[in-house]
């Protein structure tokens, strides 16, 4: 608006032009001694949908907010294509972003909320762009009201909407759905896929909520201290984790230090607390020496006899039984005294016949165990930092006996 | 209600459910009776003197006893307090009008200040905003006559730089402007600062996402919010300033800058007969206050406040 605006263009007071992929190229930030992120690069291409997952703290809303210009990194490079970000001051940005509170303006109607960013850029027909994007999230009828007379649910749609107004390169979601209640977050996940998928933008999704980031991200990039441990399609994320903190923060796993004691063909041959098993050599990270063996909880199988043929097994005894509908979650304590979780389907009409205490023997394919560096105290706060997991490490949980958890399969040595 | 639907729940389910019979809500008697000990402190301090007050200020006096009143409605006290102290309205609510401007000059960066940059310092800085009231009203005031003497520093400075035209500021409406202005900073910046405290950071930030650069942010996103600490500083400054004469009687001159309150006070303790005529003041004070302030929300108030 004023002097500058009114000719229905994007340039006003050093808004910077800029298309293509965002590159962050070596981007440190600081806050005293503190290191919030630690020399992070990534590209996203342009129009993907990208999903930043973490446990709190780990420095994934502090590059968001260096993206949105909102910090400014202690080293390093922010881009868009080619040009140059680093330095330049939100209102500059060609980026957008939708806060974890929606912080809209309490003062103004839903219209004028999200006419706010067309009319600030001098667009000529501010309110009809406002009527479209609102539209697109389906609160047209709502438009009129204040944001304190909305809900949550409704409040994150406008919040939406108030930013994809203005078409950013880039727009930034921080934590968006954490408000919302389970029903809601996961009908706002399709709708946010949908939006996304229809307007083409590049989305970078930010979020602790492992199931949400691999249902909308086509990639997902898990980050701990403020680095990125692992980066790529959620299906390779989930099915080869890199480090025994990915392994436990995206989804569950049983996880067991051991030594790599030789090789046998494509396999490494793996000691694990007395037991032998196996891991692909185009599974595992480690080659030789120290290494965490891994194996999801969905992919091991309970057997009431030892199993015959290859020798991916273990003796264990079931400590916990519960039926979640679709599948039945059996809590088992292995040989070395350390609890796995064990997930099966319920195929069968049979009610199961297992109950705590009964003997029983795991088994696997040994072509869906991994092999991660040991690393004993990520995997924890992995377990810890994520909600779902940590309650059923607490189940879990015999009194209050340290080693009674999932990840600390340790060799009594 | 909350108070009333916790009574009534008692016992059985906690869930708000609809109540099976569908019948009307049981009316709980506990918010009534947590109401009444204000009700009756108000209506025996306020409600009975308002209406005495009032009773008084149609009375007319006994011809040949001053001091002696009887029963009467005399609207002639409110068309004598209407033309002879016309002039005396006025000067208050000019005099009001200045300090409530002057203290949202001086209060309103000294909140924001107080809100987002002062960090370690905020504590500190309240207290120095919140200090003043541990010494007396009169006295601070008599310590401003000091302060603005002739040969105190600030009129010797100005009369220096020749820009004292009459070479006084006691004795003077800038004095009393000043004193009105200092006496009611604190009322005028703790809303304030109340309300920006209270404004979500992130909105400010969404403003400045949106395109929004700093100064366009604070015109559009953080001076609205903050808008009802500012409609409640100015009515807290301006109220009281209206109706203040201590600040006019310390600083001020006895002919020139004497405001309402004066008037009334001298009415009431100094001229005998004056009863009738000091509370037809007072009620042609209130009067005009309520008017301005309800025009005033009117203009610029949220929906919460009316």
């Amino acid at each position: 608006m004023g002097i500058f605006g009114g000719n229905g263009t994007k340039a006003s007071r050093g808004f910077r032009e800029a298309k293509g992929n965002l590159r962050i190229s070596g981007v440190t930030k600081e806050f005293g001694d503190f290191t919030a992120v630690d020399d992070l690069s990534l590209e996203v291409p342009r129009g993907s949908f990208f999903a930043l997952l973490g446990p709190s703290g780990c420095g994934k809303t502090t590059t968001l907010r260096m993206v949105a210009g909102l910090e400014q990194p202690t080293g390093g490079r922010i881009l868009i294509g080619e040009t140059d970000l680093t330095g330049s001051r939100p209102y500059e940005r060609p980026v957008n972003t939708v806060f974890q509170s929606y912080a809209l303006f309490p003062h103004l109607t839903i219209r004028d909320n999200v006419a706010f960013g067309p009319k600030r850029r001098g667009e000529a027909d501010a309110l009809k762009l406002a009527d479209d994007a609102l539209e697109l999230v389906q609160m047209t009828h709502l438009a009129a009201r204040k944001p304190s007379q909305l809900s949550g649910g409704q409040q994150q749609r406008v919040a939406v909407a108030r930013a994809l107004v203005n078409r950013p390169e880039v727009l930034l979601l921080d934590e968006p759905l954490g408000a919302l209640d389970l029903k809601l977050r996961r009908q706002m996940q399709v709708e946010l896929k949908r939006i996304q998928t229809e307007v083409g933008l590049t989305f970078i999704h930010v979020t602790h909520d492992q199931e949400e980031a691999m249902t909308m991200a086509d990639t997902v990039a898990v980050m701990n201290h403020g680095r990125i441990e692992q980066m790529g399609h959620p299906e390779v994320l989930y099915d080869l984790p890199k480090t025994s903190f990915v392994a436990n923060f995206l989804g569950q796993s049983n996880l067991g230090d051991g030594v790599v004691t030789g090789s046998d063909g494509d396999d490494l041959v793996v000691e694990v607390a007395g037991t032998t098993v196996r891991i692909p050599k185009s599974r595992s990270v480690v080659r030789d020496g120290a290494i965490t063996f891994g194996v999801r909880p969905e992919k091991v199988r309970i057997r009431d006899a030892r199993p015959e043929g290859a020798g991916n097994d273990v003796r264990a005894t079931v400590v916990d039984v519960s039926f979640t509908g679709v599948a039945t979650q059996f809590l088992v304590t292995v040989a070395s005294g350390t609890t796995w979780a064990v997930y099966e389907q319920n195929l069968d009409v049979e009610r199961n016949h297992l109950r705590p205490g009964d003997e029983v023997w795991l088994e696997w394919d040994s072509g869906h165990a991994f092999g991660v560096p040991v690393n004993d105290a990520e995997a924890a706060a992995a377990t810890n930092a994520d909600p779902a997991a940590a309650r059923s490490t607490q189940d879990a949980a015999t009194g209050d006996e340290p080693d009674a958890r999932p990840d600390a399969l340790t060799v009594p040595s | 209600m909350t108070v009333a639907s916790a009574h009534v729940a008692g016992g059985g389910t906690t869930h708000a459910d609809p109540a099976p019979g569908g019948g009307p809500r049981k009316r709980s008697w506990t918010a009534y009776l947590l109401l009444l000990p204000g009700g009756l402190w108000l209506l025996l301090f306020f409600v009975v003197p308002l209406v005495q007050l009032f009773t008084v200020s149609l009375q007319s006096g006994f011809p040949g006893y001053p001091g002696y009143y009887y029963r009467d409605v005399n609207v002639g006290n409110y068309a004598t307090a209407l033309t002879e102290f016309a002039g005396h309205f006025g000067r208050s609510l000019l005099y009001a009008g200045l300090a409530t401007v002057f203290a949202f000059i001086l209060a309103y960066p000294l909140a924001y200040a107080m809100a987002f940059k002062a960090g370690k310092w905020r504590g500190v800085m309240m207290i120095c905003v919140i200090a003043p009231f541990f010494t007396s009203f009169i006295l601070r005031t008599i310590a401003w006559r000091q302060i603005l003497a002739d040969d105190g520093p600030v009129a010797s400075t100005l009369n220096f730089l020749h820009l004292l035209p009459g070479g006084h500021i006691t004795e003077t409406w800038m004095a009393v402007v000043a004193g009105l202005t200092y006496n009611f900073l604190p009322f005028m910046v703790l809303p304030i600062y109340a309300s920006l405290e209270r404004a979500d950071a992130r909105v400010i930030e969404a403003g400045g996402d949106l395109y929004a650069n700093g100064f366009t942010t604070f015109r559009t996103v953080t001076l609205p919010m903050s808008m009802p600490g500012v409609i409640a500083g100015t009515l807290l400054t301006f109220i009281p300033a209206a109706g203040d004469y201590v600040n006019a009687d310390l600083l001020g001159s006895d002919r020139s800058t004497k405001m309402v309150g004066n008037v009334i006070e001298s009415q009431f303790f100094k001229v005998l007969g004056g009863f009738p005529v000091a509370a037809a003041l007072s009620f042609t004070l209130m009067a005009l206050i309520l008017a301005m302030v309800f025009l005033y929300i009117r203009r610029f108030g949220t929906e919460e406040l009316l």
